[in-house]
């Protein structure tokens, strides 16, 4: 099966590891992610105001690129693209006026109706649950926290699960070998872009989630998110320098579990 | 009406007068350690026209994370009130960072969205 696959400025930098190993994980499970021919950034955290149709452009843009290469569905793995695609898509699906502006401002691209679906490859996993279990060699073995954070599950319109108590990421997890760890925190915020200003308020958060998913006994923390990824894996080592007692834990992407546990080698 | 509230009524598409005070935003907002003004704080000010929430640390600390608004029982989006108060003065061409501030290690996903939400 194919379904186009939009991977955002983050999975071809810092977060390579989390494109190369859903790349060859999904391989396994008999999905080709085929990157559409041409993407833009998606213009990230989807703008609030209500007059604010410039900073929707470009997730729009995306959205004619994946219908122009023939996708219905569209996966986003990045949680922050896939929240701005998916709340732009709806926006392009119940905004009729919002929509008249963007198709007369954008006159140099076919109009778009909000037909493209996005999707986020955790959605995709859930009906895979049994060829995912099929093709482990090594199962994990271990036991993780899966943290969510904000963007998959909020708002409730986009979320990829139940947003207060959501499960996919434990089922996956479970059909990986390993096991999971009871954690309140998985749909709270990492503080997110205040990294860039207020570094304070990641640090706090770090603490407070990676403690609660250590005192509830994980060995890891597992996500979807690159800037999840990053405040909550490279900060703690500042959280280290204000609260010295203070012991870690690695994190991983869902990803880098399926090539694991599938026995993937995977380069460099 | 006072013009700090038409403005962001305006700006959010939020009808503040919804919020009855409960406080479960404030309860839930996984930011508001970092806040002068917890976020039902900020509507209450923002009703009685007060302007020094325009300068308050609560709307540049909010994460957009949505949480509160899932939560709020009247259906406020409080995440969109805080955009608001955020861009009357990045409209006005003040930027609450400084991009070469900005240190250069980030992920771009961070850079960019901190670009989108403290930057006019
Ligand atoms: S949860 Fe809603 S009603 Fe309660 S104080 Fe916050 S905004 Fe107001
Ligand atoms: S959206 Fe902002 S105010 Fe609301 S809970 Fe999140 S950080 Fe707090």
């Amino acid at each position: 099966m194919e379904m186009g696959y939009y991977p955002g400025c983050t999975l071809k930098t810092n977060a390579k590891v989390f494109e190369d190993s859903l790349l060859k994980a999904f391989e396994k499970i008999g999905i080709k992610l085929k990157e559409l021919n041409k993407w833009y950034c998606c213009g990230t955290v989807y703008s609030l105001a209500t007059d604010n149709l410039m900073y929707r452009l470009a997730a729009i843009r995306n959205l004619i690129r994946a219908k122009e290469d023939g996708h219905e569905k569209l996966v986003a793995p990045c949680s922050i693209c896939y929240n701005t695609l998916k709340q732009a898509n709806l926006m392009a699906k119940s905004d009729e006026e919002a929509m008249s502006k963007i198709n007369a401002f954008m006159d140099e691209e076919p109009d778009y109706d909000g037909s493209v679906s996005v999707i986020h490859p955790l959605e995709v996993i859930e009906a895979k649950l049994q060829e995912i279990k099929a093709a482990v060699k090594k199962p994990l073995g271990k036991k993780y926290a899966a943290y969510y954070g904000c963007l998959l599950l909020r708002p409730k319109e986009i979320a990829i699960d139940e947003h207060e108590n959501p499960s996919i990421m434990e089922r996956l997890i479970e059909a990986l070998g390993g096991s999971v760890v009871n954690f309140p925190l998985k749909n709270e915020c990492c503080g997110s872009y205040n990294v860039a200003s207020n570094k304070e308020a990641v640090i706090d958060a770090n603490y407070r989630i990676i403690t609660n998913a250590r005192r509830n006994g994980a060995d890891a923390i597992v996500t979807s998110c690159p800037l999840c990824h990053f405040n909550l894996k490279e900060m703690q080592k500042e959280v280290k320098k204000v609260h010295p007692e203070f012991a870690g834990l690695p994190v991983y992407y869902f990803s880098e579990l399926m090539v694991e546990a599938f026995g993937i080698e995977m380069e460099g | 009406m006072n013009w700090l509230l038409s403005k962001v009524e305006e700006l959010s598409g939020e009808n503040l007068y919804a919020c009855y005070q409960c406080g479960k935003c404030s309860a839930g907002c996984p930011m508001v350690e970092e806040m002068d003004l917890l976020p039902n704080q900020v509507i209450l000010l923002v009703k009685l026209g007060d302007e020094s929430v325009v300068e308050a640390k609560s709307p540049w600390v909010c994460a957009q994370c949505y949480q509160c608004g899932v939560r709020c029982p009247r259906e406020v989006d409080i995440a969109k009130i805080m955009e608001a108060i955020r861009l009357i003065k990045l409209r006005k061409n003040i930027d609450h960072i400084k991009l070469e501030n900005v240190e250069k290690n980030l992920p771009q996903i961070a850079i960019v969205s901190a670009t989108r939400k403290y930057t006019g």
